[in-house]
């Protein structure tokens, strides 16, 4: 009695598990499928699953074309360098939290913790002036900048958790030597915290990767678009080359997925510690 | 001398933090309380000062409302969802039922919505939901659709169907942090109350929640202020309409700025997004310090 209703239970549960992939992993499978598509096929009723005439079109139209072409070169470029930003200006800071008692160290704190709270569209308003004023509108600075802050609070807060769990010692040993704090913190705590720093500059590529708002109001030329915004402005030139457009979006999605299959464990750490610790 | 370099040497650590702070963080937050009392920001040349004006020409407006209204059943409906898909994916990726190989696969398969960008998300589905699409063709089966649905231009459906969309994306945050939870919890407190003979219901309420509960509230917290500003996926598959039926007050914010260069105005209704987030950070951050205590 107790093992049929086990082996029910068992049923319902792998048939839900099912239906929980069908439910994440279809339109997944859907965009990929249509990448290899014509139009003509894309449109077709009842829609094609099989019997397709796989092509790669989509994608040798993408790629040879210079102008979206660019669009990838932006977005690697940017997001590469805010990761490198990110990480260096964070890891500096985390180190501070970590290791000294100051005064404002909560306050500072506090507003960095709060970032995480602010709209980005309340502070894209003033951007426009600002970004105008620096005289670096429609420029990669523009987006570096921009994006920092908010990468830059996820940064502090996951390193200055992982240099609290590495010993204080390891800092006054390297002191007694006559190495400064400055060695302290580059020498010795960021080799140990690699895994750290892995999965936080994922998360930071991420964010940057998949940015669309700043992107879209801050550059104006199309030399200076992301991809996010690059494929949404397909939409409006090629009057819906559906094919086109998911490969380019199978194309952008690549970078973030290849990440994460490699670092998996990383990410997923990085992931749910964000909303535990903040 | 060596005192003041001593008491320095955290400020020189934090000084590139503190730079960009102040400069991208600070002065455009007070920015924008400025403007939100200027007759009008950036295009006007000499500005006059007009008090509250706009705030009540804001609260005044049907627009506005009609923005609070979606943005409202948008930001319930996805938080509610998000919770109850995440746990439930949580539950079954924890399930003892499986195969550690089965939960891995299953695990990537259902983070994988979490991996896209906005623009991806928008023209992956206004794809599948463009009539006689996919979609169509799937729901027809079970009659839930015709052939031609006009899932986005329909005005009694557009909002649903963004809030859906919404939904689609933003679970695996959830599930990530609730699995991570789950696999915290002692099993010796479900065998404790297997012993006593409580049935699976009663410990996923009086010993999954109660443990979870840091977890819940915090990404509950997040995920609602995430949700009030979530801007890309619908300027991108609705922009807002049918008739401001899907404009949220980002959409709202966003259009009277950028499309109507009211900045004074949508400076003004941003304060006022920006005090329902703090609002809610506030309460965030307390949490936050309880659950570390």
């Amino acid at each position: 009695m107790v093992g049929s209703h086990k082996k029910s239970t068992k049923v319902i549960v792998s048939i839900l598990l099912v239906l929980g992939g069908l439910f994440a992993g279809f339109p997944v499978l859907w965009m990929f499928i249509s990448s290899l598509k014509s139009n003509t096929e894309i449109f077709a009723w009842p829609p094609k699953f099989i019997d397709i005439h796989f092509n790669l079109n989509n994608y040798s139209a993408v790629l040879g074309d210079s102008e979206k072409v660019r669009f990838f070169i932006n977005s690697y470029a940017i997001s590469g360098l805010v990761v490198l930003f990110t990480l260096f200006i964070g890891i500096m800071a985390a180190y501070a939290f970590s290791r000294f008692d100051f005064p404002f160290k909560e306050t500072i704190n506090t507003v960095i913790v709060s970032v995480q709270a602010i709209p980005p569209i309340v502070l894209l308003i003033p951007y426009m002036s600002l970004i105008v004023t620096l005289k670096i509108f429609n420029t990669y600075f523009a987006l570096l900048l921009t994006y920092m802050v908010f990468t830059l609070p996820y940064c502090i807060l996951m390193m200055t958790g992982y240099f609290n769990t590495i010993s204080t010692n390891l800092d006054e040993a390297v002191m007694i030597d006559g190495g400064s704090r400055w060695r302290a913190c580059w020498g010795i705590l960021v080799p140990i915290s690699i895994p750290g720093i892995i999965s936080v500059g994922m998360y930071t590529f991420m964010q940057a990767w998949n940015e669309y708002l700043f992107a879209l109001t801050l550059t104006k030329t199309n030399d200076m678009r992301t991809v996010p915004v690059g494929i949404n402005l397909l939409m409006g030139q090629h009057t819906y080359d559906w094919g086109q457009m998911m490969a380019m979006s199978c194309l952008g999605s690549l970078p973030v997925l290849v990440l994460f299959i490699f670092f998996q464990k990383y990410f997923i750490a990085g992931m749910s510690s964000g909303a535990i610790k903040g | 001398m060596r005192k003041v370099k001593k008491a320095a040497t955290p400020y020189l650590f934090l000084a590139p933090t503190i730079i960009l702070m102040v400069v991208l963080l600070v002065i455009p937050i007070c920015m924008i309380f400025q403007y939100s009392f200027l007759n009008n920001a950036i295009v006007e040349k000499s500005p006059e000062i007009v008090g509250f004006k706009n705030y009540s020409k804001i609260l005044g407006d049907k627009d506005f409302w009609n923005a609070v209204r979606n943005t409202i059943f948008f930001v319930l409906v996805s938080v509610a969802a998000h919770m109850g898909l995440g746990m439930g994916f949580a539950m079954l990726l924890n399930s003892s039922y499986f195969t550690r190989k089965t939960k891995t696969i299953a695990r990537v398969i259902y983070v994988l919505p979490w991996m896209f960008t906005a623009s991806v998300i928008a023209i992956l589905w206004k794809l599948m939901l463009q009539p006689q699409g996919i979609v169509d063709y799937l729901l027809a089966f079970v009659h839930l659709a015709t052939k031609d649905t006009q899932w986005l231009s329909e005005r009694s459906v557009a909002l649903y169907t963004i809030t859906f969309v919404n939904i689609w994306c933003g679970y695996p945050f959830y599930m990530i942090s609730l699995l991570a939870g789950l696999q915290g919890i002692s099993s010796d407190l479900y065998e404790c109350s297997a012993l006593d003979g409580a049935a699976s219901g009663q410990q996923f309420l009086h010993i999954t929640v109660p443990q979870l509960k840091p977890i819940i509230i915090s990404i509950s917290m997040l995920d609602f202020v995430w949700s009030i500003q979530s801007f890309a996926v619908i300027w991108m598959m609705t922009g807002g309409g049918p008739a401001k039926k899907t404009e949220t007050l980002s959409i709202f914010i966003y259009k009277l700025a950028f499309n109507s260069s009211k900045y004074a105005l949508a400076s003004a209704a941003s304060v006022i997004v920006l005090i329902i987030c703090i609002i809610a950070a506030v309460f965030y951050v307390r949490q936050q310090k309880k659950a570390r205590d």
